[in-house]
């Protein structure tokens, strides 16, 4: 592709005192990517959206966006939220939460864009049920309404799909398709779910326990495989 | 009642101590900080105490003491494992404190009792002033990062994860909390803040499904509670604390149980 990468990943190393995780990673993402992050608990998935998105720094190398990264729109969807059953935020309320701006309250056109997210993922019936007592899949929805609502340019799934049943992991991932799709969202999809990744992803990123990293197109990925 | 200048003084302090303790207690709540409020209000007491063995104003003691500590106090709260046991010794060492304050002061026991239990009636019209003042300065602070401030609040981890600058949201929120306690303590005393900062928005948080309903719900229980508890104090010469203590227990048993029902 002839295309500005929308992000691009030179020599990157992460690592927490003498424990290291990524060495020397080098990556590119293109507009409209969607791109699986693959690797066993404890590789360093996490820690290296967190360095991407800029809450810690690097220990080596350098992250570039086709912007600032500070103008960067991103849309994140973390891995562990912690709702519990009496959380008392309607899935609506909760989508709101991402629109910030000094001004307390949010103008006609914002509550209609929370009600075109809400309806993009399928809860706009239910906008009103509170979080605590949704089931796994909408809330996970309701993550990614939330996480989408600022309509980002890439998002960011954490294992999202790491609690569902099949029928909800692929439901969640029909939509993230779809934004990828027609709207030409960048995708980064963390999950350690080969057959889903093969399913859905471009591309895919597996790193393993040593270190050890390689990118490809996703059809060369072998889900048989074991990934330590 | 209104025609006594104390009553009416008494009236305008409370209706805007309630209003800003029902605000910031749907913080409070959302944050799981009452253990943490409690413990400030302790540290109050000290600085209360403080206040009248130097001869300082026993609100400004107690803000010199929460705003002080309150910082440090936050540190305490974020570390879990240790969290009730470190609190713990905190709060036993400014109650020690207080104690020993009160006592050097030679001042009648009366003085104790007000602090510890609330003395809304008799206040002077400099004081009404200077609780006024502070509420309009907490309900602004709210109110100039209030989307911010709900993120964080009800959504700590996705607020981190969009770049929220959450350690800038914690501080700032602590100082809020730091003068509520001791302005909420005028009213009901600095061992009983809890009833106007997490009972009313524990009820809200029975009853509101969004920030906006919780915020009325629980600023609405507050009022009702001081002017209720203000105007049965008038009547009968009993304590105005322990009519709010009862009126905002009623409030919170009704929504439990409402809550319960509609649970199951
Ligand atoms: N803040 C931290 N301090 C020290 N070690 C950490 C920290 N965060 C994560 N780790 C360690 O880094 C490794 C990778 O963690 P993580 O990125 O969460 O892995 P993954 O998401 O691939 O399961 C783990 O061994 C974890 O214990
Ligand atoms: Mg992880």
């Amino acid at each position: 592709m002839t295309t500005k990468p929308l992000l691009k990943i030179t020599d990157l190393s992460i690592a927490f005192r003498d424990r290291k995780l990524i060495q020397h990673l080098n990556l590119t993402v293109q507009p409209g990517e969607f791109l699986a992050i693959i690797g066993e608990n404890g590789v360093g998935k996490t820690t290296l959206i967190r360095t991407v998105t800029g809450q810690r720094k690097p220990e080596g190398g350098t992250i570039q966006f086709d912007v600032p990264a500070k103008k960067m729109r991103f849309g994140y969807v973390p891995q562990f939220r912690n709702i519990s059953e009496e959380y008392p935020l309607s899935m609506r309320d909760f989508v709101e939460l991402n629109l910030l701006h000094l001004r307390p309250w949010l103008t006609k056109k914002e509550h209609q864009r929370v009600t075109n997210v809400l309806t993009e993922v399928g809860i706009e019936n239910i906008d009103n049920t509170s979080m605590g007592q949704a089931s796994g899949g909408e809330k996970q929805k309701a993550y990614l309404a939330q996480a989408i609502v600022n309509e980002p340019r890439l998002l960011i799934l954490d294992e999202s799909t790491a609690s569902l049943d099949v029928e909800a992991k692929n439901e969640l991932m029909g939509l993230v398709k779809k934004l990828n799709q027609q709207d030409g969202l960048t995708v980064l999809f963390i999950t350690h779910d080969l057959p889903l990744a093969k399913k859905y992803a471009d591309q895919f990123l597996l790193i393993r326990r040593n270190g050890q990293y390689e990118e490809k197109p996703i059809d060369q990925l072998d889900t048989t495989q074991d990934i330590q | 009642m209104f025609a006594w200048d104390f009553m009416q003084n008494a009236f305008i302090a409370s209706t805007f101590i309630a209003i800003t303790c029902g605000l910031v207690g749907v913080y409070v709540i959302a944050q799981r900080m009452s253990f943490l409020s409690h413990t400030l209000s302790e540290i109050g007491f000290a600085g209360a105490a403080f206040g009248l063995f130097t001869g300082i104003a026993p609100l400004d003691g107690m803000l010199l003491f929460t705003i002080g500590s309150s910082i440090f106090v936050g540190r305490l709260g974020t570390d879990e494992s240790q969290r009730e046991s470190s609190i713990s010794a905190v709060s036993s060492l400014f109650i020690g404190l207080g104690i020993l304050f009160l006592s050097l002061s030679n001042k009648s026991a009366s003085y104790a009792t007000n602090i510890l239990f609330g003395s809304i009636i008799g206040i002077s019209l400099q004081d009404v002033y200077q609780l006024v003042v502070l509420s309009a300065l907490i309900l602004i602070s709210i109110l100039l990062v209030y989307r911010y401030l709900n993120f964080y609040s009800y959504d700590p981890i996705g607020a981190q994860s969009q770049r929220l600058k959450t350690g800038f949201l914690s501080i700032y929120f602590l100082l809020i909390l730091a003068v509520t306690v001791s302005i909420a303590a005028q009213i009901v005393g600095s061992l009983l803040v809890f009833i106007l900062l997490t009972l009313p928005a524990s009820v809200a948080q029975y009853l509101g499904n969004s920030i906006q309903k919780m915020i009325g719900i629980s600023i609405g229980c507050a009022l009702v509670g001081v002017w209720t508890g203000l105007y049965l104090g008038y009547l009968t010469n009993w304590p105005v604390t322990f009519f709010i203590a009862l009126i905002e227990f009623l409030f919170y048993a009704g929504a439990y149980l409402y809550h319960r029902h509609s649970m199951h």
